[in-house]
């Protein structure tokens, strides 16, 4: 079944025609996703690539398409809206790619979307990926800007706060000829829509999901919610890795939300968090796949 | 972005934070002339540096204390002139200092009683969260674990915004009644208002005064403000004093690049943030020291690559390189001309290991071998840790 999305979920891309959206429509259109719309106010009734209608609004490609999903490409100062306009569609998910927008945008965005259907990734995320099962893990379902190609359909899940980080992991499972059900990136953002916990909640009620890699970075305390819950309700093998051990205290690591503040947020709690809860976690960044395999291996042997 | 103590007293004026008069002075002369307007019995001299323990630190030139209380004006101007231009070190700087260009001439109030108030971005909550403590003037964590029921929170709502009853719980859990309580009650109103119109991430009054004569004023304050929206913060902006910085940081932002500086001898330059932190994890897990963190982000031009090399190289504490690279969209063939292109612009001499992976991985290990020069490949993440590590003991 995978989790949120599958190749059959029809997509809506918003701020298409932007070139960074444009790239990465045509990579998922090429990677076999159902882009079956996309909105950029007043180019409405143009189309993308002469094969993805233009709309002007979220709602008008809703209502035409039966888009569920959307993927956001627009600047931060637009962004928020953005976000907003999805979920005055009634879409069931909206993913927002965007890195950079206002902390205080978020707090609001994220106040106004308490009760509505509507889930929110991100943003400052890489999107999801479903790998399909054609050659490279063509016919997937991809929304955002992971690479395609490096996954294969399979059996793990995969959740992340960084991109490139993700894309590390999802290889080393793939090159080892473990396949992935679905791969998240939940975003680097202090603020977010979707958090560990909540993704780690979905691979537990899913079938098809048999083992899971979490990756999460030093700020917040995220991981230790979602660490907390995994020690009392899930079953499936876990494989974690936490980034930025080395980063000094006050200092923001690139991500808005990687930093440890007032003694909050360390890796080294993180770490003691999740092997309390019975994740192995993986000493570097180099291993995080053969950690979990090793995992797997050990709890079938027990 | 971090502000000075006068630029902060700036902000507070113009959202009517009641805080005690002052103004900033760059020659002895303008300090006199202030000190003068003033017209006070006691006047405070405040070297204006972005590092904390002024008052403690010592001048290169042997004058003693950033932080000095004048009786008169030619006095003011004395300190002033031992002050100015000078480079002060306090616990904060490192040995190196800073060099003071401005002075902050102000009132020094008496005080009867001092307290804490701070309002601060939550992520538990996600918004915006006000504390306060009748414990001012006192390092707040050390309270907070100490004697935490001396902290009063209260969460804001995101979308209704700080409520008049919300400012007068605060200044009763602040132990304040009266005349007070009013002064309170405004203080805290102004200061949402600033933290929001402003972008801040954080706003800290610490100490928040009671003078013997019932006033209510911000005396010092710490600001942080979030980056993601200096974009619509002209005002914020023009605060910034790059100086204070790390010229590296300062020029690394230039070009786009995420650049943090650290003590260790191995530099890195990575794509991604999480990769980046991961990178200097791993450098450290196989014996070695990160000189920084490099994010070039997900689509590193040739000119950035250039740009970062030239970065890492201005430390003169660097004695190895390892680029970790995955170009998922990214072509590593394209990757590896950079990172080429840079070596011969910079005639680097110091061992360079590359990890690329990606699409055309194979191609651009292919360049990095016949390029002729002594750019060291890895097949792994470990892989490239574990030579830079040793080549650059082999080198020592």
């Amino acid at each position: 079944m995978a989790i949120l999305v599958t190749p059959q979920t029809r997509v809506l891309v918003q701020g298409i025609t932007g070139s960074f959206g444009a790239r990465h429509t045509q990579l998922s259109l090429d990677y076999g996703t159902q882009i079956v719309a996309g909105v950029t106010p007043g180019k409405g009734g143009q189309t993308f690539e002469g094969c993805v209608p233009i709309f002007d609004t979220v709602a008008c490609a809703v209502n035409e398409t039966g888009a569920t999903a959307s993927v956001i490409f627009v600047p931060p100062p637009f962004a928020a809206d953005a976000i907003l306009e999805g979920v005055d569609a009634g879409l069931d998910l909206v993913i927002c790619i965007t890195e950079g927008i206002p902390v205080n945008d978020m707090v609001k965005v994220k106040a106004a979307m308490a009760g509505s259907k509507t889930r929110l990734i991100g943003p400052n995320c890489p999107g999801i990926v479903t790998p399909g099962d054609g050659p490279d893990s063509h016919g997937g379902c991809r929304i955002g800007i992971s690479p395609g190609y490096i996954h294969r359909k399979g059996n793990v899940g995969v959740v992340s706060r960084s991109g490139t980080l993700t894309y590390e992991a999802v290889w080393q499972l793939t090159t080892r000829g473990y396949g992935q059900s679905t791969c998240v990136g939940i975003g680097g953002d202090p603020v977010n829509g979707t958090s560990h916990l909540d993704i780690l909640k979905m691979f537990n009620d899913d079938p098809e999901t048999e083992a899971i890699i979490m990756i999460g970075e030093i700020g917040g305390t995220a991981e230790e919610e979602a660490a907390a819950w995994v020690k009392e309700n899930c079953k499936k093998p876990i494989a974690g890795f936490i980034a930025g051990a080395t980063a000094p205290p006050g200092r923001r690591m690139g991500h808005a939300g990687a930093i440890v503040s007032g003694g909050q947020g360390t890796a080294e709690a993180k770490i003691a968090a999740l092997r309390d809860a019975g994740i192995a976690v993986a000493e570097t960044p180099s291993i995080m796949a053969d950690t979990l395999i090793k995992h797997i291996e050990s709890l079938k042997n027990r | 972005m971090n502000i000075h103590e006068y630029q902060a007293r700036e902000l507070f004026e113009k959202f009517g934070v009641a805080t005690t008069r002052g103004k900033v002075a760059s020659t002895p002369q303008e300090a006199e002339t202030i000190a003068r307007e003033l017209n006070l019995d006691q006047i405070v001299v405040k070297a204006q540096i972005h590092a904390g323990g002024r008052g403690k630190g010592t001048f290169t030139n042997g004058f003693k204390g950033g932080v000095h209380l004048c009786k008169t004006p030619e006095e003011v101007r004395d300190i002033a002139s031992k002050m100015l231009g000078q480079t002060l070190v306090t616990h904060q700087t490192g040995p190196e200092g800073r060099v003071v260009k401005k002075i902050f001439i102000a009132e020094a109030a008496d005080i009867a009683t001092e307290l804490y108030l701070a309002i601060l971005f939550d992520r538990s909550s996600s918004g915006a969260v006000i504390i306060a403590s009748t414990e001012g003037g006192m390092d707040i964590e050390a309270v907070a674990e100490k004697t935490p029921e001396k902290i009063f929170r209260e969460p804001v709502h995101p979308l209704l915004g700080l409520q008049p009853y919300q400012t007068r719980k605060l200044a009763k859990a602040l132990g304040l009644s009266g005349k007070q309580l009013l002064q309170a009650s405004k203080l805290i109103t102004n200061l949402y208002r600033c933290y929001i119109e402003s972008d801040c991430s954080l706003v800290e009054v610490n100490p928040l005064v009671v003078t013997p004569e019932g006033q209510v004023l911000a005396l010092d304050a710490k600001f942080n403000f979030d980056d993601n929206a200096l974009y619509r913060q002209p005002s914020v902006v023009a605060l910034r004093d790059t100086d204070e910085e790390d010229p590296r940081e300062v020029e690394a932002s230039q070009y786009g690049l995420n650049y943090i500086g650290l003590d260790g001898n191995i530099a890195c330059l990575v794509n991604g943030a999480g990769l980046a932190m991961a990178t200097m994890d791993i450098i450290q897990h196989s014996g070695g020291s990160p000189a920084n963190f490099l994010d070039v982000g997900g689509g590193a031009s040739k000119e950035q690559v250039a740009a970062a090399f030239k970065i890492i190289l201005s430390d003169p504490r660097v004695e190895g390189i390892l680029v970790n690279i995955f170009g998922g969209i990214m072509q590593c063939d394209i990757i590896a001309e950079g990172i080429l292109a840079a070596v011969q612009e910079t005639n680097l001499t110091l061992p360079l290991v590359v990890r690329l992976e990606g699409s055309n991985v194979e191609l651009g290990k292919k360049l990095i071998r016949e390029s002729g020069l002594a750019v060291i490949s890895a097949d792994s993440l470990a892989d490239g840790a574990e030579k830079v590590v040793a080549a650059v003991r082999s080198a020592a």
